[in-house]
């Protein structure tokens, strides 16, 4: 097979399916000029391959002028570079939007652009460390091999050039502990860096002043190695944070919505929502979403409010209606004047919401710190004793004391310890990335294995979050064809419910939508009308059912019912988790019978209906004070604020994007069972950092007589060393293999 | 033991060059879209021209 033959199919499904809503943004407030030359990063998503990248990165070096088109795979970054004015942004958009990739401006400022430093110089560290371990280590051995043969000069020279090697070596490579130290000290605390910094220091001291005494022991190989093992640690923790990090800047950088500003004189503007000031008059087309919280001045539409209330049906709004920021209008252009700026709207008020949650998250203790603040004054307080002990009841002199001291500080030095926590969570990570499950930090897999009452959000969660026709069995395949022929040029939720049952099609020719009513056009000759009730001339039914009617010619209305379906493995996944032992609820901002009839579907007795995003967050507050460790699972922008609060979370990688960012856990798929994945995952993560801690524990019980009686030389403490880590690291990859239930 | 003079050096030398090629690595941004670069070499920009 050549290249050619399958170069055009060559890719993954992603970037052939439009974008959900349709709304291409304008990225034009966002180009950066400089030297004539226009630049722009826009975040594109859903691309996953190769094809993409060539796709995305030819269609867009295909516009004349365009000096360089790159686009990062694995931060989903597009960064486009021009002559300035040659090409309009807006048309970028448009063309990655034909391809079928949603991209949104990227704002750098928000971003701030600064390339992972910590992650840089943690690996510069670790580089460093690496090599001089190995040389230091090359020395060493041929040291302790040599015994009794090699002569005290060459034994001095070797030393010599360990130190040479290893003193600028651990000084460098330490930084990040020594600091971290520094800072726990000088507040009067304890953490895990302060023994490592002693160790590695006297270590260091003890080693400079044996060899100039000439004496047979150094410990430069144990200060290396002991830096370099906790720096493949801290790497993989660190790795594990960023990933958090990132999530929670690329929302705010995705804020950078734009939105037409309509001036005085009726030219349209296209500006940045933040530059949007009360009293602006913005221009809502048929798939944008408000950009701030304002008042319809002029036309009829359909809103969804999904994403803002988790109300499920559209409403229908006219002038003077109240709009948050972020409701999408469906069907028709409407005008609106701006009430209040980007940064007192309602999306604005959940961004604080998030974050005072995450501030509470924040003072989480992780398991591995309330190790250390156990393991620190014990270690401290031997290395002490063995001291007095042989300077004064065994009379050893100084050198000698302090020799074992030390010895005892560096074999118990938590290499283990630092490993244990980190190994684990970077595999449970991996296999559950496998499994669909995005993990967004370390301690978010120790948070969740803690969680006893999960707590989620009906709309978009348990349901689809989208109506589906329920009684396709009253309709002949024509009435089906006819309302699909219709619904084909709207968006209202309820029309792409019945393109959906009815498959793909062609539009009637002639259809148009008639804002807030239907869509009214000629199939098979005769004029065909779908909406409201009112709209056919039908009478509207009073049960609570979400509707729509079709009238074709003179016949009688044919009465469409909508609902939104619950997911499929939804009461497998709510049995699961309850005989893992947790216990669940259902909070919903939709309306009370919709509520009640999925909770009843779901075997949940504990729900509420019509909840305010405030009320979450209350209801979960009330909660945690009952000494309950919620986890919450939730999509919607209404949810956001709780899951940021909540002791863990989930949401689906359909949610909001705000939503996704504060949570814990992005799963994929249209099933909830990837809920019962994590939870399993975490628990058995935690029982390997549990059991790598109680073997850390154990080996230090064995070692700590050892250097206390002066038994430890370098070489065991390089065996015990290297021997410990390995075994931590081998018991994490144990993860999925016995622990998770699947 | 005098090869040690010479021996010692080469080997500190060898490794001080896997160093610098690694903080090179670092420095020219190889590491910066990791999932990219496995995907681009899938691309076949000489062939370009035969079948755009």
């Amino acid at each position: 097979m050549t290249a050619t033959t399958f170069a055009p199919e060559l890719g993954c499904p992603s970037g052939l399916e439009p974008p959900a809503d349709g709304a291409v943004i304008d990225p034009a407030p966002f180009v950066r000029r400089a030297n004539g030359l226009a630049r722009l990063d826009l975040a594109v998503f859903g691309a996953k391959c190769a094809a993409c990248i060539r796709k995305i990165e030819g269609a867009m070096n295909a516009f004349p002028d365009m000096q360089s088109a790159r686009l990062n795979l694995s931060t989903g970054r597009l960064s486009l570079v021009w002559t300035d004015g040659a090409i309009d942004p807006k048309s970028l958009a448009d063309r990655l939007d034909k391809l079928g990739y949603r991209a949104a401006p990227f704002d750098p400022e928000a971003a701030e652009k600064e390339a992972d430093k910590e992650g840089r110089r943690l690996l510069r560290a670790l580089a460093v460390a690496g090599f001089a371990m190995a040389n230091v280590m090359l020395l060493s051995v041929s040291v302790w091999a040599g015994g009794g043969e090699m002569g005290p000069a060459t034994r001095d020279l070797m030393h010599w050039v360990s130190a040479l090697i290893a003193i600028p070596a651990a000084l460098y490579a330490g930084q990040t502990f020594f600091a971290s130290a520094f800072r726990a000290l000088k507040v009067g605390r304890a953490n895990m860096d302060v023994p490592i910094s002693l160790g590695v220091i006297l270590a260091l001291s003890v080693s400079v002043f044996e060899f100039f005494a000439h004496g047979a022991h150094t410990y430069f190989d144990a200060a290396v190695m002991l830096l370099f093992f906790l720096l493949i640690g801290r790497y993989l923790d660190h790795r594990l944070r960023l990933r958090a990090r990132a999530a929670a800047r690329d929302l705010l950088a995705l804020q950078a919505v734009t939105a037409s500003r309509i001036n005085p004189d009726g030219t349209l503007v296209s500006v940045s929502a933040r530059d949007i000031a009360p009293g602006d008059r913005l221009l809502i087309a048929p798939g944008d979403r408000a950009p701030v919280d304002g008042v319809i001045e002029e036309g009829q539409s359909s809103i969804d409010m999904s994403l803002v209330t988790g109300e499920s049906a559209p409403v229908r709004a006219g002038e003077g209606a109240l709009l948050h920021a972020g409701v999408l209008n469906l069907t028709a252009r409407i005008t609106m004047r701006a009430a209040k700026s980007a940064n007192d709207s309602l999306v604005a008020d959940l961004t604080r919401l998030i974050e005072a949650g995450e501030q509470t998250k924040s003072r989480y203790v992780r398991l591995a710190d309330r190790a250390a603040s156990l393991y620190v004054p014990v270690v401290h307080t031997l290395a002490a004793l063995t001291f007095l002990g042989w300077y004064f009841i065994m009379d050893a002199g100084l050198r000698a004391s302090v020799l074992n001291a030390v010895a005892l500080l560096i074999i118990t030095c938590p290499c283990a310890l630092g490993l244990a926590a980190p190994a684990v969570q970077v595999v449970a990570t991996g296999r559950l990335f496998r499994k669909g499950v995005l993990v967004k930090s370390g301690d978010a897999l120790e948070r969740l294995a803690e969680v006893d009452t999960v707590v989620f959000d009906k709309t978009g969660t348990l349901t689809f979050g989208k109506p589906r026709l329920s009684n396709r069995a009253n309709l002949s395949d024509d009435d089906l064809a006819a309302a699909a022929s219709l619904a084909r040029i709207s968006r209202h939720p309820l029309s792409r419910a019945i393109v959906a049952e009815a498959g793909p099609g062609k539009p009637a020719a002639d259809a148009r939508e008639i804002p807030g009513d239907g869509v009214e056009g000629t199939y098979g000759g005769v004029t065909v009308k779908l909406g409201r009730a009112a709209f056919v001339g039908a009478a509207r039914s009073e049960d609570d059912v979400q509707e729509s009617w079709l009238k074709i010619g003179d016949q009688a209305p044919i009465r469409l019912e909508f609902e939104d379906r619950v997911r499929r493995d939804a009461a497998d996944t709510i049995m699961q988790l309850r005989q893992l032992g947790l216990g669940v609820q259902m909070l919903s901002g939709d309306r009370a019978p919709a509520a009640q009839k999925a909770a009843a579907l779901l075997g949940i007795d504990d729900w509420r209906a019509e909840v305010t995003p405030k009320d979450k967050t209350a209801h979960l507050e009330a909660l945690r004070l009952e000494g309950k460790r919620v986890g919450m699972v939730g999509d919607g922008l209404n949810d956001a604020p709780s899951l940021a609060g909540a002791h863990a979370s989930l949401s689906p990688g359909t949610a909001a994007d705000a939503s996704q960012a504060a949570a814990d856990f992005v799963y994929q798929g249209s099933g909830l069972h990837p809920i019962v994945d994590a939870v399993s995952f975490s628990c058995s993560a935690r029982r390997r950092v549990v059991e790598n801690f109680a073997f850390a524990a154990a080996y230090n019980a064995c070692a700590v007589p050892l250097a206390a009686f002066g038994l430890v030389t370098p070489l065991i403490a390089a065996i015990a060393m290297s021997g410990s880590s390995m075994i931590v690291t081998l018991n994490a990859l144990r993860i999925g293999a016995g622990g998770a239930r699947s | 033991m005098t090869a040690l003079l010479f021996l010692m050096p080469v080997a500190l030398g060898l490794g001080a060059l896997g160093l610098g090629a690694f903080f090179w690595a670092l420095k020219s941004g190889q590491f910066e879209d990791p999932k990219g670069s496995a995907e681009r070499i899938l691309l076949d920009d000489d062939l370009k021209d035969q079948d755009d």
